[in-house]
Parts: C-alpha cells; structure tokens; sequence
C-alpha cells in the first residue's frame, strides 16, 4: 500500500485521532495565528502556545485558480491539462481563518458562509512513491471517503 | 510640502523586444530632463526605484547604474525596492530630500522589465513556509479575487460593474500613446473572457510588462526657473499594514478586520496636502485588477463603501465624469512594471494638471490630482497634487 505523508511537518497531528490544523496562540493577547509561530504580531509579546485548531467553520471568502501556477508551485497539471482549483478563507469560530483548497465542491455551489470541515486529501506523489497529502476544507457533511482535490 | 514636479518623462509600457531596462530608464530620464529644460550635471541627486533585481527572472539591473549611460557627476543615487509601493517611495524620498533642505533640484525615476506571465515570488524571501507556495497559494491573483469576492458580498458591487471598470480601462488606454494595451473591449467580451480567478476574467487583471517613467522636483519656490506651468506636490505618503488587514500572501487572517494600508497613507495624504476627497479633480489609483479599482475608490476616501456600484454605472469614474479615475488607462491598459507604475500615474496627473493630456483630457481644468499605489507585502503609497 502507498504510504501517506503531509506536505510539511508541524502542519498538521494526529494526535486526537483526527487530523487537526496546527496553529499557536499568545500567551499574552490570545490571539491565534496559523501555522505555529513564535512572537505574536497582534501584541508583539514573545510567547506564544502551540495549539490544534478547530476542525469546523464557515467561508469568510474564495475563488479560483484557473491557470497553472508558476513556481514554486508543486501540485499537479501542465500548461495543456490544468484542473481548476478553489482557494478560500475559512473562519474557525473563536480562532483565526486560515486559507486553504477547498475540495469536494462545483464553484458554482460555492458562497460565503457556508459550513465547512476539514480534510485531508491527496495532492501528488512525490520521488520516492510516497503519497504526499495537504490539508483542505470540504462543504460540511460531504462523502467522508471522496478525495477528488 | 514645498516641492515642484517641473520635468516629466516616460518611456511606452508594454513588451519591447531587445531594450533593457536601462535603456527604458534612461529614454525617460532624458525626456524629464528636456521638459525641466535642466542638464544632467546640474540635478543635485536621484533616487531610483526598480524590482527586477529581487524577482525571479526579471531584467536585474539596479537604478544606479544609469548614471553610466547619464554621466558620471558624482551625485548621490539611492536605489528603492519596496514592494509594490517602489516607485512611490522613490518618489516620497526624493520630495523627503527637497523637504529637508539637503538639495534643491532631483530626480525620482523608476523601471521594470518582468517577464510574461503573473509575477512569481520566492515564499523564503517572504517569510513563508515552502509549503505555501507548493500547494498553490503564492499567486497574488487569488488575493486580489478573494478580496474582491468578500467585497461584492459585503457591499453589493456586480459583476457588471467589475466589466464597467475594464471597459474604461480600455476605452482610455486606446487615447494613450504610451498605453500596453490600446484596443477597446465590450462589457460583454470582458465577462466572456476566461475566468481565472473567480469573479475576475482575463480582461478584468493587469499584467506584469516593461516601462519607465521619471520626474524632476525641485524646491517650490524654485520652480519658475524651469517651467512656466509647475505642479506642486503636496503630500507624498506610505504606510504599510496593520495587523488585521486584509493582505496578499496570508495563510491566516484575524477574526477582526482593521483599515487597509492605503486607508491610513490616503488620510495622511489629506492631511498633509490640507485638502480632502472633494478636493480631487482627477484620480490614478491601483487596478491589479477591476475589483481592485472599486475597492481603493472607498479606500482612498474618494467614495462610501458600496457606492462604486451607482457612481460606476452612471458613468461618473469616465473622463466627462464627476471624478474620472484612471484617465491614461490605468494598469489595465498599461500593465504592470512595478518599479515605474507609480510614477506613471504622476506622470499623467502631471499631463492634465497642465492640461496636455490630449485626446484624453479631463474636461474643466482640473486642478487637484491624487495617485495611489497599492501591492505586496501591505505596502500603500499616496500623492497629491495641485496646479
Ligand atoms: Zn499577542
């Protein structure tokens, strides 16, 4: 069977048993940023909690990728055969919003405010076989077994 | 602010084959020169604003390195690259200069020769984690369409409107000679062009090109040794983001929204110029895209939120308009080459203060112009200017 890695480390746990974005929070001002950072621009205090966000919000905003992006670009298409992508902010409540694809959706159904989840969903296979994997938010109460990124 | 723009001088936006940066820069330079009617050796100092040097591909040469092919009189040359807001910070430093009493007569000139294609970053440059780039997020058309998106939400701006914009574009790039893109275009080919971000087609965006455009400022009460018909700058701001605001290349946003950079450099403009939105006559402000211009009209103060929609559709933002906007064009028609952009829309202020915008000239003898750019990284740069 194919083995699943994350694009990047520190981007997203396992640990509840659920995949979960991770994000950090300021100890001084509590203001939640993604991903993990140390020092808090809201505040400029200098310590700050790494957190796991929520897995549930609303679109705040989004659109389309309708043309190949150049580099540093890694995902798949060509010039000849692209698969339009969405993009969208999606505010967790109480958190931050984060950017982020958004799968298993027509753009035509698309709006701002609409219940989101997040996923996990393959993104391409890298040089040594491995299927890497991204994080994405899908319509809430979408196919939990789709992965159409 | 005691200083006067008194030379003037661009070389054509667009795509030219076998001409270097350099020879764009220096074309423009030349012609600033002649219209100031003042010799190379007698400007007392020059800032120069290009990017290419820190963009992947792009013509590299730094602004200095025009005193080559200018003269070599020693004077000082400081380059500029600060993101989008280049142009407009060469432009503030040179005013900044005269301001302080150091030299009374200089140069601000900016230059860019990008390659084809959206611009592409380095995420590391900017601080980003790699994987931000790889999954597609560094393009900073999403940006400008997700803003966009929220907006027309928010404040309801159609999408006819958006095309409304363009078309104008279009229509007053086809009266400028200097112009990229010089063919107009209907409401209706604009909304059937292909869709690249959503809401935004092709023909709604800029695209990154080739160009120069340079100014001689002088101390104001100098200013009638050069020129008959000086226009006199009175405020030239920048500011960058706050925390909150809505900017290109986020992979977060705060729960709660603060004021746009170019909100906070448009108040200082005002403030600093003595004068406020009613005052403008005619406005060159940034359209990256249509939904860019809608949105810096109420961002610069020169409209309420949600009132694009009846003032653009009644026609207003046109030539004949109450408040023309983007007379030679814009970025639209003139592309984007992000060391001079700035400096192009003084440029064309400069034009119809004096009233030598031609073909395209606002109606009415405007005497109050206002120009802002807007662009990576939540950089904002303002100027005003009067006859
Ligand atoms: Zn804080």
């Amino acid at each position: 069977m194919t083995r699943q890695v994350a694009i990047a480390e520190g981007l997203l746990s396992w640990a509840s048993g659920e995949a979960r974005l991770i994000g950090s929070r300021c100890e001084t001002c509590g203001v939640v940023v993604f991903p993990s950072q140390r020092g808090c621009p809201a505040c400029t205090g200098e310590e700050t909690e790494v957190i796991e966000l929520g897995t549930r919000g609303t679109l705040w905003t989004f659109t389309t990728q309708g043309f190949l992006p150049k580099w540093p670009y890694a995902g798949p298409g060509t010039d000849e055969a692209f698969e339009p992508y969405a993009v969208g902010y999606v505010e967790l409540p109480g958190q931050v919003r984060v950017e982020a694809r958004l799968v298993e959706v027509e753009v035509d159904d698309l709006h701002i405010g609409m219940d989101m989840e997040l996923c996990v969903v393959p993104f391409i296979t890298d040089d040594g076989g491995d299927e890497v994997v991204v994080p994405a938010f899908r319509p809430s109460g979408a196919s939990v077994d789709g992965a159409s990124a | 602010m005691n200083v006067a723009i008194v030379g003037i001088g661009i070389h054509p936006f667009g795509r030219h084959e076998g001409v270097s940066s350099l020879d764009m820069g220096g074309y423009a330079v030349r012609q600033a020169l002649r219209d100031a009617g003042i010799p190379w050796q007698d400007l007392q100092f020059a800032f120069g604003g290009s990017l290419g040097a820190h963009l992947p591909g792009n013509d590299p040469a730094t602004a200095d390195t025009l005193v080559s092919r200018l003269g070599l009189t020693g004077l000082p040359f400081v380059n500029v690259h600060n993101g989008c807001a280049t142009a407009g910070s060469a432009l503030s430093l040179a005013a900044s200069t005269i301001e302080s009493g150091a030299f009374d007569v200089g140069l601000a000139v900016g230059f860019d020769k990008h390659p084809r294609g959206h611009f592409s970053s380095d995420p590391e440059i900017l601080g980003l984690p790699p994987w931000y780039g790889e999954m597609g997020f560094l393009v900073t058309t999403q940006f400008f369409a997700m803003k966009i998106n929220r907006y027309m939400h928010d404040y309801g701006i159609s999408s006819s409107t958006l095309a409304k914009v363009a078309a104008k574009a279009y229509r007053n790039g086809s009266m400028n000679p200097n112009a990229w893109r010089r063919k107009p275009f209907s409401e209706e080919e604009i909304l059937s062009s292909r869709m690249l971000n959503y809401p935004l087609t092709q023909y709604m965006f800029c695209s990154p090109d080739e160009g120069a455009a340079a100014v001689v400022l002088c101390r104001a009460d100098r200013a009638r040794e050069f020129t008959e018909r000086p226009v006199y700058l009175r405020a030239a701001t920048i500011r960058t983001r706050r925390f909150g605001s809505f900017e290109v290349f986020s992979p977060w946003l705060p729960l709660t929204r603060t004021d746009s950079p170019t909100v906070d450099a448009s108040r200082a403009a005002y403030e600093a110029a003595g004068l406020g939105p009613d005052d403008i006559d005619v406005a060159q402000i940034q359209d990256s895209e249509a939904g860019a211009e809608v949105m810096h009209m109420a961002e610069n103060g020169l409209c309420a939120d949600g009132e694009q929609e009846a003032l653009i559709q009644a026609g207003e933002t046109e030539i004949g308009g109450r408040l023309p906007i983007n007379t030679d064009g814009g970025l639209i028609a003139n592309g984007e080459p992000i060391g001079a952009s700035g400096m192009r829309q003084v440029y064309e202020t400069v034009l119809q203060l004096r009233g030598d915008a031609g073909e395209r000239q606002v109606p009415g003898r405007p005497r109050v112009g206002f120009t802002q750019v807007y662009g990576a990284p939540g950089v904002g740069s303002c100027t005003i200017l009067t006859t």
